[in-house]
Order: structure tokens, then C-alpha cells, then sequence
């Protein structure tokens, strides 16, 4: 099967995507789509972007074959160390790409909306380096549960308001943030932190975030030989997961698994997988599936992971499902966090919740994988951030840290 | 009466309409009746049931405030055909506010043949633009209900004959650039935006919704625009209101304001 090249002139993949935003947005959307339309094309724009990304951000980054965790698993591990970034996270690329178009847009502001605070920094901190205002939109109870993030962006320059409205989380603050662009979008560019939302932010933030995957499948081919069995990634609005996908997504004998927030179990209700639980809707400006109730309420997610904690999911995803290409399986807290420490105890590397996910959900696959290769399979793993900002969840988690933060002494464990 | 019944005779008086918003359920379905009612008692034209959704991106605090109320208290969309037909009931023309996600989890053809039956005169959608309302076009003209997209300072030309195209009882024309509330002036925006639609579409009424919260603002408002929609200025008088016949008390008292603000216009 080859993919279609998507999405099309309106937005869409298949029959998701588009835009379902009020009027007053269509002129700034358009704008931005000319302005990506020409950026993307210019060689000069190109070259500040890629002079960004590796003298600034630090990619290619590696793609580690993780010994130990590979003997472990019966499988060869291969991490992409999106973790080592600068800022932490793959969330790099996407705001250095953005801030570039909103300096070409002759924009001097950028606003911007966080859960885990992972993009609000990456934002706070393009912002600074590109000289641009920036404001944050966070949701009030976000705020108190990624304190240092808080603390990083406002060192940065960055103005974070904590919303309060609604469930006073991501989807909350994504809300204010799309308020805040209606009134000011003359001067103000809307640096969206996922591939979501209204066309043709989930196409721009793919590319801007795509080499993730082709650096993956170059290094790939370099370090085996050969292309992977299969690419896992976790997926809450799913920047990483497409940024990894995409470059492999015309490599038919590559199986892509994304891998969505569990939380406690699906069945239980309280989760963020909005593939495997949820139903096909319009959320943030684009149709895609969406966790709602049978009335088209947003419902509230939930998951151990602020990062994945989130009702909607990028429409690519939700095309790439229906069509087959990639399966999305849901991983749950518990799940995610033995895969974290399985992490931490095996390569020394602290993992942000986030990507334990896509880890724990390539620790699923992989004997099932095995048994149909009859080898051991080759899998990438995207280990799209590093575990700092989420050191208080799991030591908390682990009983390593109290409610105070902290330390709980060692023989009371 | 039909909107476009509504229309004419305000024209020939040479004055606006009066449009009332008020979500459904808020803060209970029977509340919100009576509050509707009051409002048409009290001079207000045309209601304007805005149906609660949990994200409401167009809505300032204050209306969203009123719709988280009213979800918390479990009204459903079912709720707002009740309400809707206890509005149409007192013989003003009754027309529904709602973001497109509850339509389409509703099913749009089965959400345009309910809301006919109701007595709803047609849909105003604040997030959906007619570049992606083809099943909404298609079960509007098939229940001949009105529908009402909105235009805004930034639309171009190109998209505003476009929208009006597709536009039948009224366009909405959101007045400035910024979500709904109240304001202490109105905007500059407003006059130049209905000028331009007047210049593509001379005969469609034009509604100017965003910040009106008073019968002197709806009078400098009304002279220019064929109806003047207001909403959080008359949620607030129920939201702050000590008790449910004070907030009624304040409903008719703001109504009535805004009723002779509208038939003080000269033109």
C-alpha cells in the first residue's frame, strides 16, 4: 500500500482534519498557510531552519542501540534520543520551525498553550532566541503539577497565565490560547504545540517535526543495514509519533505502533486514548477522534503522564488508523511506569513519561513480532523526552518522594 | 413567527431587531424557560438559545460560565428542543446558537429534522464555516431551516460574498475581533464590516453581535445593523442576581432597555 500524499488542498485527511473554527480565524490560517506554502519552498528558510536544528537544538539526535534493554526484551532496541534535544524534547523542532514563520509572517508575539509544560518552554525558549513576546496559556491545574516548568518559562521571558476555566488542564488552556489568537491575530502568531487542530497546523508541525523520522530511518539503515520491523511512539496529540511515522509511512514492511494513554485501564473510563476510546468528532478546529460522551461533550482524559492528558488526537493519526497503516494500542499508567524504571535501571536513562509509553507499548508487541519474524525484530522506539520534568510524578509513583517532595528514607520503602 | 416575517416588519419600522441569548438549562431547562419567556415579555424580538458545550472557544467567561452551569446540572441536547419549543410557543421567532460538534454527534440530518420540529427558525454556527458545512446545507434545505455563518473585520471580500452565499435569514457579523461580553464601548470595526456586506448583498439582514449591554449601545448599534444580538450583558443580570425573581426582575428590566433602545434608532 502507498499512502496518498495528505492532506489534500482543504486540510483533509480523508475525512478528517479540515477546519472547524470560527470566520474570524480563516484570514490567519490562510496567512499562515501561504506563508508555510513559500517558507517551504525557500531555500533561505530551509537553511536557517536546518542551521537552527543543528547548531542550536543539536540534531541529528543519536539513535542509540540500547544493549542491555535489547537482551532484556528479545529484540533490538533502538532509541531515538529526542531526549537529548536542547529543551529536552522533540518538541524542539516544532517551535524553532514556527517562531522562523512567525518572524517570516512579520509577527512579533507568539502565544502558545502547555500541559506538561514540555512546549511551553520549548516556546519560551525559541521565543527568546528569535526575540518574540511570548505568552503561555496553562491549565491551572497543570500549573501547580509542572511548578519547575512554570518556573523555566518565566526565566525565559515567557508570560504564563494559568487558566481556570473548565477542567483547568490542557484542553482548557488550548481553549484560551484560540481565544486569545481570535482577538489578536494581526499582530500574534498561534505557536500550536501538536500535529493538531485546524489545517494547516497538523501538516506544518509534521514537517517541522518530520526529521525525526528521516534522521530514524537514515541512521537506521547506516547501523543495521536495513529498514526496522517497526516503529513504536506514544501518542497524546501525537507531534512525535506523526514526526517519527511519516518518513516511514511508504515503507510498507515497517509497522507503525502508536501507543495512547491507558491511564487506568480503558475500560475503566479514566484514560486519554482517544483512538482506542474514543469516536470521531470535531475538537480544536479539526475532526478527528475525540474523547466525548453521547451528547458531543468533551470528556476529560486522564493519564499518570500530564503530557499525554489530553481528549482529542492529531487527525493524521486518526486517518492513518482508519486506513490501517498504524495501529494504536493503549498502554496503561502502570504499564508505562514499569517500562520507565525498566529504563532507568537498564541504560541509565531517565525517560519522560510520555515516551515510557511508547516503550512499555514495544515491550507488548515485541513477542508477537518475534514469533511472526521468526528472528529477533529490529524496533525503533522514540524516546521523544527525557524523564526531568516528570521526576516528582514518578518519585511519587515509586515512594521515593512524599508528598513535600521529600525523600522517603530508603529502608521505609 | 418567521425570522424573516420579523425582519420586514422592523424594517418597515425602521428600526433592529432585538436578539436575547440565553443557553439552554441555565441554570436549570425550566429556569431557563421562564427566563426566555421574561425576556420576550419584555420586549426582547428574537431568542437566541445558545445550546451549552463543554468547550465553547467563541464564548467569552461569562457565557461559558452560564453553560458549564447548566451541563453540571445535566442538561442534555434533548433539553434544548424542549426548551426551544417553550420558546417558540410565545410566538417570537426562535433561532439556536451551537458549536458543531453536538449536531454532528446528534446526526445532522436527524439534528435538522428535530430542531424544525421544535419550532426553530434555523442555526447560527459559531465554528462552522461553509467551506466545511456541506451535510449541514444539504439537511437545512431539507427542513428549510434558516442558517446563520459568521463574518468578522478579517474576513476578505472573496469570503464574505462567499459565506453570504450560503447565508439564508441572517449573517452574523461579529463586531470586532475578540470573543463574546460585554463591553463599555462598542466597536469602530462593526460599521465598516456591515458596510461591506451591505456592498456584496444589500437585501440579506445583518445581525452585529459582541459587547452590547445596554439600550444606548443597542441604539448607536441599531443604527446600522438590522438586529442587534446580546448575550452575556443579560446572563450576567441572572448570574449576579440574589435570587431567581430578582434575576427575572433584572432580565425584564434590561430587556425592556434594550426593546426601546431599539425603537428610539433614527435612520
Amino acid at each position: 500500500m502507498t499512502a496518498p500524499t495528505l492532506p489534500d488542498v482543504s486540510g483533509h485527511f480523508g475525512r478528517f482534519g479540515g477546519r472547524f473554527v470560527p470566520e474570524a480565524l480563516v484570514a490567519a490560517l490562510d496567512e499562515l498557510d501561504a506563508a508555510y506554502r513559500s517558507a517551504k519552498t525557500d531555500p533561505a528558510f530551509q537553511a536557517e531552519f536546518a542551521g537552527l536544528l543543528r547548531d542550536y537544538a543539536g540534531t541529528p539526535s543519536l539513535l542509540y542501540s540500547a544493549a542491555r534493554l535489547s537482551a532484556r526484551l528479545g529484540a533490538r532496541v533502538l532509541l531515538k534520543r529526542e531526549d537529548l534535544n536542547h529543551t529536552g524534547a522533540h518538541k524542539v523542532r516544532n517551535v524553532l520551525g514556527q517562531a522562523l514563520l512567525a518572524k517570516r509572517m512579520g509577527k512579533r508575539r507568539v502565544i502558545a498553550e502547555t500541559g506538561a509544560g514540555q512546549h511551553g518552554v520549548a516556546s519560551a525558549t525559541a521565543a527568546a532566541l528569535l526575540d518574540l513576546d511570548c505568552v503561555v496559556y496553562m491549565g491551572e491545574v497543570d500549573t501547580e503539577r509542572q511548578a519547575l516548568n512554570v518556573a523555566r518559562m518565566r526565566m525565559l521571558g515567557a508570560t504564563v497565565v494559568p487558566v481556570t476555566n473548565g477542567s483547568r488542564t490542557l484542553k482548557d488552556a488550548l481553549n484560551e490560547a484560540l481565544r486569545d489568537w481570535v482577538a489578536s491575530v494581526q499582530t500574534t502568531h498561534y505557536l500550536l504545540g501538536t500535529a493538531a487542530g485546524p489545517a494547516p497546523f497538523p501538516e506544518l508541525v509534521r514537517d517541522f517535526v518530520g526529521g525525526i523520522g528521516t534522521e530514524a530511518r537514515e541512521q537506521c539503515l547506516a547501523l543495521t543495514g536495513g529498514l526496522p520491523d517497526a516503529v513504536a511512539a506514544c501518542v497524546g496529540g501525537g507531534s512525535n509519533a506523526i514526526g517519527i511515522f511519516h518518513a516511514f509511512v511508504p515503507d510498507e514492511g515497517v509497522r507503525l505502533y502508536g501507543f495512547e494513554a491507558g491511564g487506568d485501564g480503558v475500560e475503566t473510563g479514566r484514560h486519554a486514548a482517544s483512538i482506542t476510546g474514543g469516536t470521531a468528532g470535531v475538537l480544536h478546529g479539526a475532526r478527528t477522534y475525540i474523547l466525548q460522551d453521547e451528547d458531543g461533550q468533551t470528556v476529560e482524559s486522564h493519564s499518570i503522564s500530564a503530557g499525554l492528558d489530553y481528549p482529542g488526537v492529531g487527525p493524521e493519526h486518526s486517518w492513518l488508523h482508519d486506513i490501517g497503516r498504524a495501529s494504536y494500542t493503549p498502554v496503561t499508567d502502570r504499564e508505562a511506569m514499569d517500562a520507565f524504571q525498566l529504563l532507568c535501571r537498564t541504560e541509565g536513562i531517565i525517560p519522560a513519561i510520555e515516551s515510557a509509553h511508547a516503550l512499555a507499548g514495544a515491550i507488548k508487541v515485541i513477542p508477537a513480532l518475534r514469533d511472526e519474524l521468526g528472528r529477533e525484530p529490529v524496533v525503533i522506539v522514540n524516546l521523544s523526552g527525557r524523564g526531568d520534568k516528570d521526576v516528582h510524578t514518578a518519585g511519587a509513583y515509586f515512594g521515593i518522594l512524599d508528598q513535600n517532595e521529600t525523600i522517603v528514607p530508603e529502608e521505609n520503602l | 413567527m418567521s425570522l424573516g416575517g420579523a425582519f420586514e416588519t422592523a424594517r418597515a419600522e425602521g428600526r433592529p431587531l432585538i436578539v436575547g441569548c440565553m443557553p439552554a438549562g441555565f441554570p436549570t431547562v425550566d429556569e431557563s424557560i421562564a427566563s426566555m419567556t421574561a425576556m420576550v415579555e419584555s420586549g426582547i424580538d428574537v431568542i437566541e438559545v445558545e445550546l451549552p458545550y463543554s468547550d465553547p472557544v467563541m464564548d467569552g467567561p461569562v457565557i461559558q460560565r452560564a453553560s458549564d452551569i447548566a451541563l453540571a446540572n445535566g442538561v442534555r441536547t434533548r433539553d434544548t428542543f424542549r426548551v426551544i419549543e417553550a420558546v417558540a410557543r410565545t410566538g417570537a421567532p426562535v433561532v439556536l446558537m451551537t458549536y458543531w460538534n453536538p449536531v454532528e454527534r446528534y446526526g445532522v440530518d436527524a439534528f435538522a429534522r428535530d430542531l424544525a420540529a421544535a419550532g426553530a427558525t434555523g442555526m447560527i454556527t459559531p465554528d462552522l464555516i461553509p467551506d466545511e458545512a456541506d451535510e449541514w446545507l444539504a439537511a437545512s434545505d431539507a427542513y428549510r431551516l434558516d442558517r446563520t455563518f459568521l463574518v468578522s473585520p478579517s474576513s476578505t471580500d472573496a469570503r464574505i460574498a462567499m459565506t453570504l452565499r450560503h447565508c439564508r435569514g441572517f449573517v452574523y457579523a461579529t463586531a470586532l475581533m475578540g470573543v463574546t461580553g460585554a463591553r463599555d464601548s462598542v466597536s469602530s470595526e462593526a460599521p465598516d464590516l456591515v458596510a461591506r456586506i451591505r456592498a456584496i448583498d444589500p437585501e440579506i439582514p445583518v445581525g452585529v453581535g459582541l459587547g452590547v449591554r445596554d439600550g444606548a449601545q443597542a441604539a448607536e448599534v441599531g443604527a446600522y445593523a438590522d438586529a442587534v444580538i446580546v448575550g452575556s450583558a443579560l446572563i450576567r443580570r441572572v448570574l449576579e442576581a440574589p435570587d431567581r425573581e430578582a434575576g427575572l426582575t433584572a432580565l425584564r428590566e434590561l430587556g425592556a432597555d434594550l426593546a426601546k433602545g431599539a425603537r428610539g434608532v433614527k435612520r
